[in-house]
């Protein structure tokens, strides 16, 4: 049988690294989401695979409508539309967590993919990096 | 194999700078390569050379630069994270230097595994 | 895919959450005061039990001793810091931090 030839983009494409980001805590009550983002938009730059799957309190990192004047702390969630544009494949968020917080997709600043723990389970297995913020 | 190190805490105030050290020593124990060892958000800390902690206390930034100077060990700690803590060149353990988040990239993409220890 | 958990199950919902999406095969480390979940006699052992008829749970030795416990859950294995890096070695890394 003939080896399958792949051209170089192809080639390109399987030899970049596949990083996914998983967000499981909520904005504003500790660093992790802020500063796990300004990892995001880095690394987005390197033309590898980026994805991020928001679950557990990590949905709430896009919930509508933060205004943290009276905490004082930078409001950052407007930065989650932009995700798409630096190249990052995919927002998922977790059905589950969503309805679990009494949240729906509407409640969501920017659109994204709504999975299930079933996808999720075999997408984290084929990573080969999982950064947890 | 080549192992990347991450750490998200601080020194003493959670378990993860000692389970990160823990880990990084028994790696090398067993021969493996560390290939890097990133310090973000509050794992800047664990970087000051300002530490003095009591003396019947372990000294969590004297001992990392024990081991990652012994060992040529890759340690940055990230510029960002470290402008946000007051952790400069000026307060840094021998061993270290200061990065950008590109180096993380590199990190993943050259080792092995990459292990975050945070909270 | 190794995925290691940290925090005890009494005060957040980390490991129920990390067993969402832990595939079969894919081992559970548990260290630092996630330890706490291996205990047995808890409220959290029926969901460790459930979870031992799908996955490989390990404990790290270290954590266990440091914080007095013993009379682990069957079927959960302990290994110590070596372990868990062969553990690395065998399988990436999840960390359900």
């Amino acid at each position: 049988m003939a080896e399958e030839i792949k051209t170089d983009e192809e080639q390109a494409e399987e030899d970049k690294t596949k990083f996914l980001f998983i967000m499981k805590k909520s904005p504003h009550g500790s660093t992790y989401p802020q500063e796990g983002l300004e990892v995001i938009l880095i690394m987005a730059a390197y033309d590898q695979i980026i994805n991020v799957l928001f679950t557990d309190d990590g949905v709430f990192c896009l919930k509508k409508g933060q205004d943290t004047a009276g905490i004082m702390v930078k409001n950052f969630s407007a930065t989650f539309k932009a995700l798409e544009s630096y190249g990052v494949e995919h927002l998922y968020v977790d059905r589950q967590s969503l309805k679990d917080r009494g949240l729906t997709e509407a409640d969501l600043l920017t659109p994204v993919e709504l999975v299930d723990e079933d996808e999720m389970r075999e997408f984290i297995r084929e990573q080969d990096v999982i950064l947890p913020f | 194999m080549k192992f990347g190190v991450m750490i998200l805490e601080g020194p003493y105030q959670h378990q993860a700078s000692d389970s990160a050290y823990n880990f990084v020593e028994a790696a090398l124990k067993k021969g493996h390569e560390i290939a890097g060892i990133f310090l973000y958000t509050d794992g800047v800390e664990n970087a000051t050379s300002f530490m003095t902690p009591p003396q019947d206390d372990r000294h969590i930034s004297k001992r990392w630069a024990e081991l990652i100077q012994k060992n040529n060990i890759d340690t940055i700690v990230c510029i960002a994270a470290g402008k946000r803590r007051g952790i400069t060149e000026a307060n840094l353990i021998k061993g270290a230097r200061i990065s950008g988040l590109g180096q993380l990239t590199e990190l993943g993409i050259n080792a092995d595994r990459l292990i975050t220890f945070g909270d | 895919m190794l995925f290691t958990v940290n925090k005890s199950p009494f005060i957040t919902q980390n490991l129920k959450s990390c067993l969402k999406y832990v595939a079969k095969c894919c081992p559970i480390l548990l260290y630092e005061d996630g330890v706490y979940a291996a205990v047995a006699g808890t409220t959290v052992e029926p969901m460790i039990k459930d979870a031992l008829k799908r996955v490989d749970i390990y404990v790290l030795q270290e954590d266990v001793k440091a914080r007095g416990l013993d009379n682990l859950i069957d079927g959960i294995k302990v290994v110590d810091y070596a372990g868990f890096v062969d553990l690395v070695v065998e399988h990436n890394v999840c960390p359900w931090i």
